[in-house]
């Protein structure tokens, strides 16, 4: 009966796209795509970043509002205009990153922005911690209203969230990655609540990278690959692996390039540094890892699994509560990105605003990590342009004019010169998170050419990816991380992009 | 950006002229300003364009200047220091209290030898800034209120020190420093030129000062290049309060006399004088410079508007809407800048 929702004549699907395209600067996001929503369906939606997933849910959300084809609601054509058309037609949205404000009580959270007034025009306290609480436990929950938002653990923040636009009177919810950040026992506690939901007639999208979750919930499930909808099938026909081969295309594992690659991986090589069961009391459990000379080792996941956290915890910006490292063989914490940097560690994070000066000139940009080595006393700008300028040389950073503000290049040489930065003096140790991230194949090309080259030179490298490709075009090791614990290693062999779908 | 721009100069959207303009508007804005007040006080009066008010001018901001350079490390790390003034006071009132006082003056002093009692005063603004350095980077404590916090500890120790009561003695070097001259020059004047020429050296070519303005400029990729951005941070504080200490010091003997509430207006001068120079409030852009030109069109205004008959009392109003002023070409340039 849940498994094949409403065929029949009754009431028409909660929510119908039709045909529906989308193009970004003439670039096709979405590719005429039909989805349809039942009343009391728990819809799963998969496929990896870019796939589309996210493109629609905005589409539904009202968040792009230039698109071409149909959407009905309960049979109605509609054409949202913003987010707020979308909420009034019954349509609500939970995002990933959470948007309650941990300072006011649950209570507060739930009405917020629509509080019921007294008739004297001040807030009727009484009727909203009343009626929270019989929201709040309708959904099987046990949570005092007036306790405050931030000191509940995120599960039951989230569950609040959800009561809240489940209060706005959604009929369509959307579900943007909900169990990222729940432990097993959260997880089944929001099924629960979903389950009831659902009986209560509602529809629900569940978005997710977590395919064992989807499979779980879910009573269809929609596949995205490139833009375009590739399969809708009920969930209790569906395994894992026929998932995946929906995701990465059906007949192609190994054929393509990044599909798959082969890991060579040698034990005798050095260790230079080395994590051990470091956590950092929050995101971080239980992590161990090597990180080889003259070796890449490649840390795959879903957003939120923690490589963010990961890749700080090893450049000394976020400060552990277990474990240590061991840095050629000698156990070290370090207490500042500075004292990282100066033990031979080098970081370019995921975003490039996050370690670049754009008023300032490349040359500045470039010099900043080496400055002590440059000079003793006083600066010698001259020598600083020289440097930037033999970097701009080696990366092919376009133009190559040291003098020019970092701003005015374009994405990609803006991150040449987050790498250009730390090979002066050639690092012991090179983190690189999303290296290769909206970047254009050329300059991805090029990264991935120096990557390879310091490699070459004896640098240990960590290279940190949602981006399966980016793993596989890189590694000679890789480790999947979930949840902030390790889920898996491989070491050596034919590593297939299914695998590490499939691990993470 | 990189097509070249001399084959098309008619396009109106970004001639090297303007260009230059919104590069350039928080530096020009300041000289032209001061250019227009020089021109304006040397017609409106006979007594304004002359080498004794040139002087005299210069004599008036030096004790501003002093705190001025320290203020202008803090504010372009983005940053700012609201107990300037009031550790200038409690650090000059130091350095009476550790010099013996003539009979009348009935305060119950510690007299030391001089040498030794300006050590130990010097050792006082240290402590003023090592506070506050601690309070911003160890305990994460806003600049803003930290500061505010050490303006009442320092307005409180001036109040113990003195009790409502006025010193008049100091060591002689501070006395020298503070109120004689060489050549005919005060050294007050000497002394800030000092100030600000090292400031500014240290700015613009060492390392230390790339830091703050990479600090100011972006902290968080300064942290990530490896930038011990909270020592930074600490340094400048302990700068700013140093700063201070020694124009508390130097103003107590140029006033002659040591009492609580005589710094009240330095605060806000001094913070003016940055602000109205150029530097950006926002950090990053900016330097001793345009202090310079800051503490200038200050200078000319708050002595020029003595030279022409006007209302005092309407002084203030006009220095407010000089900052008032000042403060909205300074957002509006880094607007500019960072629409570029």
């Amino acid at each position: 009966m849940m498994d094949q929702p409403n065929s029949g004549g009754g009431l028409p699907p909660l929510l119908q796209l039709t045909n529906v395209s989308k193009s970004f600067g003439g670039i096709a996001a979405l590719k005429d795509v039909d989805f349809t929503l039942h009343a009391g369906e728990i819809h799963g939606l998969v496929g990896e970043n870019g796939a589309g997933k996210s493109t629609t849910m905005k589409i539904i959300a009202g968040v792009y509002s230039d698109y071409e084809g149909e959407m009905r609601v309960d049979g109605k054509p509609v054409h949202f205009r913003s987010a707020r058309d979308a909420l009034a037609a019954g349509i609500g949205m939970v995002h990933q990153e959470l948007s309650t404000i941990p300072d006011l009580t649950v209570a507060e959270n739930v009405f917020l922005g629509h509080q019921p007034l007294t008739k004297l025009g001040t807030i009727d306290w009484s009727q909203i911690n009343r009626e929270a609480t019989r929201l709040i436990s309708s959904l099987g929950l046990d949570i005092d209203p007036k306790t405050l938002m931030g000191s509940l653990p995120v599960g039951l923040q989230q569950l609040v969230e959800l009561s809240r636009v489940l209060f706005s009177g959604a009929k369509t919810i959307i579900l943007d990655e909900p169990t990222s950040a729940l432990s097993p026992p959260e997880v089944k506690r929001l099924f629960d609540v979903l389950r009831k939901i659902k009986a209560e007639g509602r529809g629900i999208i569940f978005i997710s990278h977590f395919l064992d979750d989807v499979l779980e919930i879910s009573d269809t499930v929609t596949v995205f690959r490139n833009g375009k909808k590739v399969a809708t099938e009920s969930a209790a026909s569906l395994t894992k692996d026929a998932v995946i081969s929906h995701m990465i295309g059906r007949g192609s594992i190994g054929m393509h390039m990044g599909e798959s690659a082969e890991l060579i991986s040698d034990d005798t090589r050095p260790i230079v540094l080395a994590a051990e069961a470091i956590g950092d009391g929050k995101t971080l459990h239980n992590i161990s890892l090597n990180l080889r000379a003259g070796e890449i080792t490649g840390v795959y996941g879903f957003m939120g699994c923690g490589q963010v956290e990961l890749a700080r915890a090893l450049f000394g910006k976020i400060k552990l509560k277990r474990g240590h490292f061991i840095l050629n063989g000698a156990q070290r914490n370090f207490q500042s990105t500075s004292a990282a940097r100066k033990v031979g560690i080098a970081f370019v994070p995921e975003n490039r605003r996050m370690m670049l000066f754009r008023t300032e000139p490349v040359y500045k940009n470039v010099s900043i990590a080496i400055l002590g080595r440059i000079h003793r006393l006083l600066l010698k700008p001259g020598q600083e342009r020289k440097i930037a300028a033999t970097r701009a040389g080696d990366l092919q950073i376009r133009p190559p004019n040291p003098n020019m503000a970092l701003g005015s290049l374009s994405g990609g040489n803006q991150q040449k010169v987050a790498l250009a930065k730390w090979l002066t003096h050639l690092p012991k140790v090179l983190i690189l998170s999303e290296p290769t991230r909206g970047m254009d194949v050329g300059a991805k090309e090029d990264v991935i050419r120096i990557v390879k080259d310091l490699r070459d030179k004896g640098v240990a490298i960590l290279v940190l990816s949602t981006e399966p490709e980016t793993i596989l075009t890189l590694a000679n090791r890789v480790t999947v991380l979930r949840k902030g614990m390790v889920a898996k290693e491989f070491n050596s062999g034919i590593l297939f992009k299914a695998d590490l779908l499939a691990a993470a | 950006m990189s097509a070249p721009t001399d084959q098309i100069p008619s396009l109106p959207k970004s001639s090297p002229f303007q260009s230059f303009l919104r590069n350039q508007l928080r530096n020009i804005a300041p000289v032209f300003t001061l250019l227009a007040l020089v021109f304006f006080f040397s017609v409106a009066s006979t007594s304004f364009f002359t080498m004794v008010n040139f002087m005299n001018i210069l004599s008036q901001i030096s004790i501003t200047a002093i705190i001025a350079v320290g203020l202008t490390y803090v504010i372009l790390t983005s940053e700012i220091d609201l107990s300037v003034a009031a550790v200038a006071n409690a650090v000059g009132i130091t350095v009476a209290y550790f010099t013996l006082q003539p009979d009348y003056v009935n305060i119950a002093n510690l007299p030391m030898p001089g040498i030794i009692a300006i050590v130990l005063t010097l050792l006082s603004a240290l402590a003023f800034g090592l506070i506050t350095a601690f309070g911003v980077t160890w305990i994460g404590i806003p600049s803003f209120i930290m500061t505010l916090a050490i303006m009442q500890i320092a307005n409180g120790v001036s109040a113990l020190l003195v009790r409502g009561q006025i010193a008049y003695s100091y060591p002689s070097l501070i006395t020298m420093l503070g109120s004689g001259s060489i050549f005919g020059i005060r050294w007050t004047i000497i002394v800030a030129i000092l100030f600000l020429l090292v400031g500014h050296l240290i700015l613009r070519y060492t390392r230390f000062g790339r830091y703050i303005y990479m600090t100011g400029g972006n902290r968080e990729a300064a942290e990530y290049s490896g930038v011990n951005v909270k020592f930074i941070i600490g340094s400048v504080m302990v700068i700013s309060a140093m700063c201070s200490g020694i124009a508390g010091m130097l103003a107590v003997a140029y006033f002659g006399s040591a009492q609580q509430n005589q710094f009240d207006s330095y605060l806000l001068d001094a913070i003016a004088a940055v602000v109205v120079g150029g530097t950006s409030l926002f950090g990053g852009r900016g330097g001793i410079g345009n202090t310079i030109i800051g503490l200038l069109v200050l200078g000319v205004l708050n002595n020029g508007l003595d030279h022409i008959q006007i209302d005092s009392f309407l002084k203030i109003l006009i220095r407010g809407i000089i900052l008032l002023t000042a403060l909205i070409i300074n957002v509006y340039a880094q607007k500019l800048k960072e629409s570029e």
